[in-house]
């Protein structure tokens, strides 16, 4: 596997306009030629299908929800970041690209990440004019909030539903293109694999998820806009169906996964409360601009918050970080949240939480204007926990939210397989180890709307259109794998249950590749994890038949793809012997408990390659810092 | 706490369906309804029996993604909540509880409780949208929005699509959800120049898929877990009668390239 990341030369500020004027292109004539199948409708995924539905490609669009605009992307609350500078207060598209770096904990490709800094601005501009109601002030300008990790005001929100909004943007343009008959729809379909012929992506295999039809989509390029793996903590802030069976199966073809240890986790959900709990709700980060938190100062106090005096509160973040205060980066925050736990200063029933308290801005603000601002917020906390943020603090304890990981991309979002590309957080991401607020949705509605559609012209030009037709015999053979998974999960017929799988897997994977990972706990997963898929396919029980609409074998076949690429992950984080963001390594912590990153070996990204009966081979693509200075970060003084 | 359970059952979308009943023990009142599901399911499972089908996947009250008439209501009986949202503290140890697929002539039945909503879709492709293409755009303060219209624009958006309106109304007309699209571009200054076309074809698609008419029952707007008011179904009407009163001559098609 040869990692060529493609950045241009030149100056980072002229990077990609110097790219955008030397690519080559297709022609509207030629465009309707050529096809593109897009996995995913999520903000990348719709936007990118949108946009080249309306340049005239044929775009063949997959989701898995009976809608597209049903994806994940829709759960986002708090916002989406744009250096637009509106505040007078110092932001410029420079600052947003060393506050990403630098949050990144300078594990990500600067030309990308000033990229996205660059056309920051512009996606504010195409969502406006979709229809998107941003949040306006008196005067009918758009406002803004400020999230963790920066000291700017650039985050642009509608209430705490900025993602359903902006995905509904997105997905009224793929409406519009759907209607015009340039995109085909296809909801309710899984990918289950990705068809390389001749070292190229020429489609993927499908299962219709109502008739069970297992069936091929040939095309002159395939994308993969179909988020990320969070659920392989079985508890998490995702959708129940995000899964990594796509970028998984892209792997197994040859196709490099980039750090794939890197997953966030959020600093502020609702604790975790019972055994049969499916899933964790986060509370957006955006209630730390308001929210103060805190723990006893005494272990075990169990006196109700109201009850405890001033100075008997410890609030851990701004004691520790005097210069960011509660608004320290998420791996930062839920890093310190979980050791006051260990130490057994965390509150609620299982004692892992901590408060985050409105008390002190309702006194200076009054109740009604935190309440407009964090309305349904705070409704959905009393739906969930029965209790009201209003008068007392909330419970909240992080939860795994995001994959910083994904498969690998050059400049272009090209993965190491020629025609498959890979946008949004399915991609390993400008994010680095950890993604600051309010910037997944900026980079999936970039790499949609404004650098996919351009970039992939270049490839596209380059070969000839319908090349290679479904009834390929390397797509009759794809299908037959597939078919031939298929029947091995139905056959098993054992005692457990899919979920009872997922649940240990997830368990497993919290302890020992979570908030903090040790040598001794990776180790001891790397053996359990085999021992626990050798149980799956023993003894899982998947009813019903493959020609049905079946939901317990759609899970299943997530959960063993899942439980193949735990290991992958935990190999990873194994491997990369430093702490760096949310990879935090016990052995590898300074005097005061943070992140030590080792420069020397580990400034470059992980890229793990796929070898047939063996253990994966491991590349690095080497990152270089030439406008923002390695240094160990500071969010103190 | 423990439940009985009429759940709807019917293997696929041609097939009879017939109300079977399922107990269930042992469930904490800190547990979602759909998590109690999840648990049955597991039951069943073990025990060799077919689980219940149903949707879901935010299950954090965005997504529209969940469905279910529980004791006749859609969403169930909290008002303002979506099902993945209703906990089982509300219901009473002991209680029977009947569940339902979403009932409409537009939204058949595919297996148990899961139904087909694609005509929203339909009518959103009709014309639930402005158009433009990706790429540059004017700044967007160059076009002010007064607080209150974008306010009001995003009570309309906030709409999940979830069909509950359809499943509460009893002529199953979407005159909710197809005002709730068309106010929320209505609304706001980007979606005027198209704001009558868009009006009169997404109307006409919502008349094609087979949804009812509207008799102004209103128990769409008591049953939508978001809150979108039935004042929207009036500015619907408004702007629809307006659309018809202009001149119905479509002049797109003259003004594209020669
Ligand atoms: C609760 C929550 C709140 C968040 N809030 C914010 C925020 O305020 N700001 C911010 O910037 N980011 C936020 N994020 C992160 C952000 O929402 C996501 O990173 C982003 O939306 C991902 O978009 P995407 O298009 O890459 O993928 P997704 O939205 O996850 O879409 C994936 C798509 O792929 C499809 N798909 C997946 N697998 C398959 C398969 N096997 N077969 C067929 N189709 C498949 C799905 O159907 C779906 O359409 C939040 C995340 C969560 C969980
Ligand atoms: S109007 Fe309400 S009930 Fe109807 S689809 Fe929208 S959110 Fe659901
Ligand atoms: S599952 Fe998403 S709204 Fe209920």
């Amino acid at each position: 596997m040869k990692l060529d990341a493609k950045v241009p030369p030149g100056p980072l500020r002229e990077k990609w306009d110097a790219h955008v004027d030397s690519i080559r292109l297709v022609g509207p004539r030629n465009r309707p030629r050529y096809s593109v199948i897009v996995v995913g409708t999520g903000l990348a995924g719709a936007a990118a299908a949108s946009s080249l539905g309306a340049l005239g490609y044929q775009v063949e669009c997959f989701c898995f929800q009976d809608s597209p605009r049903r994806a994940h992307s829709i759960a986002a609350q708090g916002g989406i970041n744009a250096s637009k500078g509106y505040r007078n207060d110092g932001d410029s598209v420079m600052r947003l690209f060393t506050d990403t770096i630098k949050g990144g904990d300078f594990r990500a490709r600067e030309a990308n990440v000033y990229r996205l800094a660059q056309l920051s601005m512009g996606i504010i501009d195409q969502a406006v004019a979709q229809g998107v109601p941003f949040a306006r002030e008196y005067g009918g300008m758009l406002a803004n909030r400020s999230f963790g990790g920066v000291l700017v005001e650039r985050t642009f929100y509608c209430r705490g539903e900025t993602g359903q909004q902006l995905l509904l943007g997105a997905t009224s343009s793929l409406a519009k293109e759907i209607h015009e008959g340039h995109v085909r729809m296809h909801p309710r379909t899984e990918i289950l694999d990705i068809v390389v012929v001749d070292g190229r992506a020429r489609g993927i295999v499908v299962r219709d998820l109502v008739s069970g039809a297992i069936s091929s989509y040939a095309a002159d390029a395939v994308v993969l806009a179909t988020g990320g793996y969070c659920n392989v903590f079985f508890l998490s802030t995702m959708a129940k169906g995000c899964n990594v069976t796509a970028t998984y199966r892209a792997w197994r073809r040859g196709a490099g996964f980039a750090n794939p240890c890197f997953t966030q986790i959020h600093p502020t959900a609702i604790p975790a409360g019972s055994e049969h709990q499916s899933k964790l709700t986060l509370m957006s980060e955006s209630l730390r601009n308001d929210g103060r938190v805190w723990v006893p100062r005494k272990q075990g106090d169990k006196r109700p918050p109201a009850e405890i005096p001033e100075a008997e509160r410890y609030y851990f973040l701004e004691e520790r970080y005097p210069r960011f205060g509660n608004l320290v980066p998420r791996d930062v925050a839920a890093r310190n949240a979980k050791e006051v736990c260990d130490k057994g200063l965390g509150v609620g029933a299982t004692g892992y939480g901590v408060y985050l308290d409105f008390r002190d801005a309702i006194q200076r603000l009054g109740v009604k204007v935190i309440e407009a601002r964090y309305h349904n917020l705070f409704e959905m906390y009393e739906r969930i926990t029965n209790e009201d943020p209003r008068k007392a603090p909330m419970r909240i304890y992080p939860a795994p939210h995001y994959a910083m990981g994904g498969l690998w991309v050059d400049y272009n979002l090209m993965t190491t397989i020629p025609g498959l590309y890979a946008i949004g957080e399915a991609n390993f991401s400008d994010h680095g180890a950890n993604r600051l607020g309010a910037s997944a949705l900026m980079q999936a509605l970039a790499d949609g709307y404004f650098i996919l559609p351009v970039t992939i012209a270049d490839y596209l030009s380059r070969n000839p259109s319908g090349e290679v037709k479904a009834d390929h015999a390397e797509f009759k053979r794809a299908e037959a794998e597939v078919r031939e998974r298929t029947k091995r999960l139905l056959s098993v017929n054992g005692k457990r249950t899919v979920l009872s799988f997922h649940r240990e897997l997830g368990q497993l994977m919290l302890d020992k590749c979570g908030i903090t990972r040790s040598r001794d706990g990776l180790e001891e997963a790397l053996r359990k994890i085999p021992e626990l898929r050798a149980q799956f396919w023993r003894d899982v029980k998947v009813p019903g038949g493959e020609g049905e609409l079946n939901q317990s074998l759609e899970h299943a076949g997530r959960v063993a793809d899942l439980l193949d690429f735990a290991e992958l992950m935990c190999l990873d984080a194994l491997t990369r012997e430093e702490s760096c963001g949310c990879h935090f390594r016990e052995e590898h912590q300074t005097e005061e408990g943070e992140t030590k990153r080792d420069d020397e070996r580990f400034a470059n990204v992980s890229v793990w390659e796929y070898q047939e009966g063996a253990r994966p081979r491991l590349h690095q693509e080497p990152l270089a810092f030439e406008a923002v200075h390695l240094a160990q970060r500071n969010y103190k003084t | 706490m423990k439940f009985i359970l009429r759940i709807w059952r019917q293997d696929h979308a041609k097939g009879a369906g017939a109300f079977v009943r399922h107990e269930i023990d042992g469930i904490s009142g800190d547990l979602s309804f759909l998590e109690m599901l999840d648990l049955l399911n597991e039951q069943l499972t073990v025990r060799g029996e077919a689980p219940v089908a149903f949707d879901s996947d935010c299950r954090e009250g965005v997504c529209g993604m969940c469905s279910l008439v529980i004791n006749g209501r859609p969403h169930g009986p909290n008002a303002l909540t979506t099902t993945c949202q209703l906990y089982m503290r509300h219901f009473r140890d002991g209680d029977e509880i009947t569940i339902e697929p979403w009932r409409a002539r537009a939204f058949p039945v595919l297996r148990d409780l899961v139904v087909d909503r694609t005509a929203f879709d339909r009518i959103l492709e009709a014309g639930g949208y402005v158009s433009v293409h990706s790429g540059p755009k004017p700044d967007p303060n160059s076009m002010p929005v007064e607080p209150e219209v974008a306010e009001e624009a995003l009570d309309a958006a906030t709409c999940i699509g979830c069909g509950a309106c359809v499943a509460a109304c009893p002529n199953g007309a979407a005159m909710l959800f197809t005002a709730a699209k068309v106010s929320h571009l209505g609304l706001l200054p980007q979606g005027q120049p198209e704001r009558y076309v868009r009006v009169t074809r997404m109307v006409e698609q919502m008349e094609a898929e087979g949804f009812g008419g509207c008799t102004n029952l209103g128990e769409c707007e008591g049953a939508c877990p978001k809150g979108i008011s039935i004042k929207f179904i009036g500015r619907m009407n408004r702007d629809y009668y307006r659309s018809v009163l202009k001149e119905p001559i479509d002049r797109r098609g003259r003004m594209g390239a020669q």
